[in-house]
């Protein structure tokens, strides 16, 4: 009853998007322009302006995983709370923007937000000064943190789900407040579904190249927008290459991280 | 045994349109073992949440040693629960959830301590406070959950069937463990179960329940022998349920035989209700009594034989340590003092009575 020979296609499909492109992309990553070894395309990310790139996507990252932790734990823990029949249609309406085209989503920012956007119409239209946060990292974290808050939200929600009712009665019983229940019980059984949502949140806004063009204009470059000018303006795929695998690291690291954490394997990501 | 420590007064409680508890009274007295017995959904947990701080009544209060205690959260009752589940904290080891009650109290590193060791050595789980709960069997975890109550030293321990997830043998264990850890704490239980038998081997006091009415209220030995009615009869054990006509004082007519019975005051030619247990069914050599029947089924259970015996046209449950085959011809004696009399239900309380079959 051997039925490994299922799993071929997936091999198949494994191997041609996932494993070629990715030996690709060391080849490109480790070659010069004639095919020879080298690390420079590794260590460009030393120069001033990759390492300010970088910096500035780890900055941005950050700060945006940590707003949307500070955003989705109350929300997830008012999710959790309601009877099951309203929550269902609750968590839908949230996983609602999630179909959008995440470009359009964010489009749909740019045009808020703009010097004569729509927020900045009705402003005025109110006789109130405008504001100015169209290319700011103000706006790009502000981007990154409405595309990602759902995948913040559904892997804490899913971990305060898990909880069952009469551990946080127990605490009560042995004479914890509120509080005290939330800081000793609560939080950490929840860990799990931060920590997921930390590295689903973390990831994709470490690498985007997307909200920050939108949203950042074409004065604030992240590491993810070097990347891509070097691919698709200055047609360096070596140096592209390059940084991306040291983006990687990065990503790699972070994934660590979140495992480590996770010890007991219950990691709740979706 | 004497004053009340816990006194439910005019207790309701719906979830929704569901009427779950109506107009309960009950109180619990110090140092008192006191068991709720009923069949699945009656209520005895949303009484025991109550009595926690968990649930609060619709109607009525709570009184604890005489203070209405109706609105205060369960961090400051004086009771602990040991929930149906354990609800251990996965996330700290056995010391630390033993511990959890006396760090909140901000006790003495070395009082915790002690007491974390004393609580350990009491459920027989010396040596396992730096195992995490997981690691435990189910058993081992039970006694955990008690243990983590006890050290806060509560004058009221509920226990919601705590030996529900173990097998029959870790159960009777567990049920002398409970009652010698008891005895060595002084103070009052208040037990759930859906077990009769667990309930008349350890209760002082049982209150048997059925959908959200109390049915009865008395010592094991009063619920068993002379239950109050039929839904009672049929909880607490096997028995002969039989609808019966009282003609007079001390003359019942069971299945129109007249049988002497010693219960009185329930007036002339009144239908009742009479439970007779299976051991009290006496079967004698045919036409001894005026009660004629038939072996019809026999079961060799241990310690005696259960036969079914069909008279008059009820099957009779018989137990008896002597054998009479399938299809011997045997009449029917029951001595006085074994009819239990019972009215019929005409009170709203025992409209609530449904019996099985
Ligand atoms: N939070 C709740 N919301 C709605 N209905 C509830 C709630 N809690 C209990 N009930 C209902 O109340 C009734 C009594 O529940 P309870 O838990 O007290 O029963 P129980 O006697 O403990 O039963 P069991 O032996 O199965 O544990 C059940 O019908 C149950 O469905
Ligand atoms: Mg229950």
């Amino acid at each position: 009853m051997n039925k490994k020979w299922l799993s071929f296609p997936y091999i198949l499909w494994a191997a041609g998007f996932i494993i070629i492109p990715l030996a690709m992309v060391f080849y490109y990553g480790f070659t010069d322009r004639d095919g020879i070894f080298t690390m420079e395309n590794i260590l460009a990310i030393l120069s001033p302006e990759h390492r300010k790139a970088l910096f500035l996507a780890l900055v941005l990252s950050f700060f945006s995983t940590l707003i949307c932790i500070l955003l989705a734990y109350p929300l997830s823990m008012i999710l959790a709370k309601m009877g099951n029949a309203r929550n269902s249609f609750l968590v839908l309406i949230f996983i609602l923007p999630m179909w959008m085209n995440f470009l359009l989503r964010t489009l749909a920012w740019q045009t808020l937000l703009e010097k004569n956007g729509v927020i900045n119409s009705i402003l005025h239209f109110l006789h109130l000064p405008g504001i100015a946060i169209i290319n700011t990292p103000a706006a790009i974290i502000l981007g990154m943190v409405y595309n990602f808050l759902p995948f913040m939200v559904l892997p804490i929600y899913n971990a305060l789900l898990k909880i069952d009712p009469n551990v946080i009665n127990a605490a009560r019983d042995l004479g914890a407040n509120g509080l005290q229940t939330f800081i000793k019980v609560t939080l950490p059984l929840s860990m799990p579904g931060v920590i997921s949502g930390i590295t689903m949140v973390f990831v994709p806004a470490l690498t985007t190249f997307v909200i920050s063009t939108l949203l950042g204009g074409s004065k604030i470059l992240l590491i993810g927008n070097v990347i891509e000018q070097e691919f698709t303006q200055s047609g360096n795929w070596n140096l592209g290459s390059g940084l991306s695998v040291v983006l990687m690291i990065f990503i790699v690291i972070s994934i660590i991280f979140s495992t480590l954490s996770d010890k007991d394997g219950e990691g709740t990501a979706i | 045994m004497s004053n009340r420590l816990i006194d439910l007064v005019n207790i309701s409680k719906s979830f929704g349109s569901n009427l779950i508890l109506d107009d309960m009274n009950l109180y619990i007295r110090e140092n008192e073992f006191l068991t709720l017995l009923g069949p699945s959904g009656c209520g005895k947990t949303t009484t025991l949440r109550i009595i926690g701080g968990f649930e609060s009544p619709d109607h009525g209060k709570v009184m604890f040693n005489g203070t209405d205690i109706t609105s205060l959260p369960p961090n400051k009752r004086q009771v602990n629960t040991v929930f149906q589940k354990y609800a251990l904290f996965t996330h700290m080891t056995i010391a630390e959830n033993i511990a959890f009650g006396l760090k909140i109290k901000n006790k003495s590193n070395a009082y915790i301590q002690d007491k974390v060791k004393y609580a350990l050595k009491l459920v027989n789980l010396d040596g396992y406070g730096s195992r995490m709960p997981d690691s435990l069997s189910g058993g081992q975890q039970q006694r955990i959950a008690i243990a983590r109550a006890i050290v806060n030293e509560p004058k009221v321990l509920l226990l919601d069937e705590p030996l529900g997830a173990l097998d029959l043998k870790l159960r009777q264990d567990m049920q002398y463990e409970l009652i010698r850890l008891k005895n060595e704490l002084g103070i009052t239980f208040v037990y759930v179960t859906h077990d009769q038998e667990e309930a008349l081997t350890m209760s002082d006091t049982i209150v048997v329940m059925n959908q959200g009415y109390i049915q009865q209220i008395g010592t094991p030995e009063m619920i068993y022998n002379e239950p109050e009615n039929a839904f009672v009869a049929d909880f607490i054990g096997d028995s002969n349920i039989l609808p019966s006509t009282m003609i007079r004082d001390e003359l019942v007519k069971i299945l129109d035989v007249n049988f002497a019975c010693i219960d009185k005051n329930f007036g002339e030619n009144k239908p009742v209700d009479v439970v007779i247990r299976p051991e009290d069914v006496e079967l004698l050599a045919p036409d001894k009594t005026q009660l004629n029947g038939e072996v019809t089924h026999l079961i060799f259970k241990g310690v005696h034989y259960e036969m079914e015996v069909v008279a008059n046209g009820f099957t009779w449950l018989v137990h008896s340590t002597k054998l009479f085959p399938v299809g011997t011809k045997i009449s029917i004696y029951v001595s006085p003092e074994n009819i239990q009399i019972m009215h019929k239900p005409v009170s709203v309380d025992e409209e609530a009575v449904s019996i099985d079959e």
